[in-house]
């Protein structure tokens, strides 16, 4: 199932999501099961089938992170389902020093000062791999596609590593 | 989920935590990671002039099955040559803790960070 197609927009990284929410209220409003309330059994199970793949298609769209395994998988790159082991030593020490840092917090002078040091440098980071993955997963090279599966995978310790941070951050205050 | 009674064990006294040196000349690391869940996973081995595994530490950010899955490899490769800590499997991991299969990739990760460890010695001795 490609979802750009299910919500008529361009299969591209870089989503218009006020377009996407938009296009999603109206595929809503057209397979709605109330709609089909006196239609044949039938109908009604294809009306929440289609109902349940338009809330599907929107959740992975939203998201930055599933929509571009979305594409990937497009181009025949399952990344959800793998179990695949990233041994970049730079990135993982970097990623390392960040937990320490976080655990480190709540024995900080200033723990205010160390989270929003922290979100600052998470979100730049976040930032610089989002604008490469932008530029690499339109490719049609297989080496290329492979750099932007790397980077997804990056972009998912991200996303571990800042609800972490949100996670200290409620047990602080 | 229910832990296995080995895990929560490991979990909860884990051990050999820590690091060495990685400036003594015997020491290598391993470094590895999982973007499913976030795990973060540090090996540490110390390896004698026969080849022979010293000492291990390890340094985990993860769930239970993580920590204990890096826990008893650090036991497990005590004692060890280089060919013998090769050939442990994450299967013979997943067995000795009963994980789930929905945390049979903790021990795949720790299987690859005794390899990545390894691989830094052979890299080192080549040369």
């Amino acid at each position: 199932m490609n979802y750009f197609e299910l919500f008529s927009l361009s299969p591209s990284f870089e989503l218009d999501t006020a377009l996407l929410s938009e296009r999603y209220r109206e595929l809503q409003r057209a397979v709605h099961p109330d709609k089909f309330a006196n239609a044949s059994e039938q109908d009604k199970r294809l009306a929440v089938q289609h109902t349940a793949q338009v809330n599907d298609g929107y959740n992975t769209l939203k998201h930055p992170i599933s929509r571009a395994e979305h594409m990937l998988s497009l181009k025949g790159i399952d990344l959800s389902h793998e179990s695949t082991t990233v041994k970049d030593t730079m990135f993982l020490m970097q990623q390392m020093e960040w937990r320490e840092a976080l655990e480190e917090i709540s024995d900080c002078d200033d723990p205010d000062e160390a989270i929003e040091h922290l979100h600052q440098s998470f979100g730049e980071y976040r930032g610089e791999i989002t604008s490469q993955l932008a530029q690499k997963i339109g490719s049609e090279e297989a080496s290329v596609l492979e750099q932007a599966a790397d980077l997804v995978r990056k972009l998912k310790f991200m996303e571990k590593l800042q609800a972490e941070l949100e996670r200290t951050e409620d047990a602080l205050f | 989920m229910a832990y296995s009674e080995k895990v929560i064990d490991h979990y909860e006294n884990p051990r050999n935590v820590g690091s060495f040196d990685k400036n003594d000349p015997s020491v290598v690391t391993g470094m590895v990671g999982a973007p499913a869940c976030g795990d973060v996973m540090k090996l540490q081995l110390k390896i004698d002039e026969q080849g022979i595994i010293e000492d291990a530490k390890f340094k985990t950010y993860g769930c239970g099955s993580a920590i204990a899955s890096s826990s008893l490899v650090t036991e497990w490769v005590k004692g060890k040559t280089i060919e013998e800590a090769q050939a442990i499997k994450n299967t013979d991991i997943a067995e000795e803790l009963a994980l789930p299969p929905v945390k049979i990739h903790c021990s795949i990760l720790a299987e690859d960070a005794i390899k990545a460890a390894l691989d830094e010695y052979k890299a080192k001795h080549e040369k």
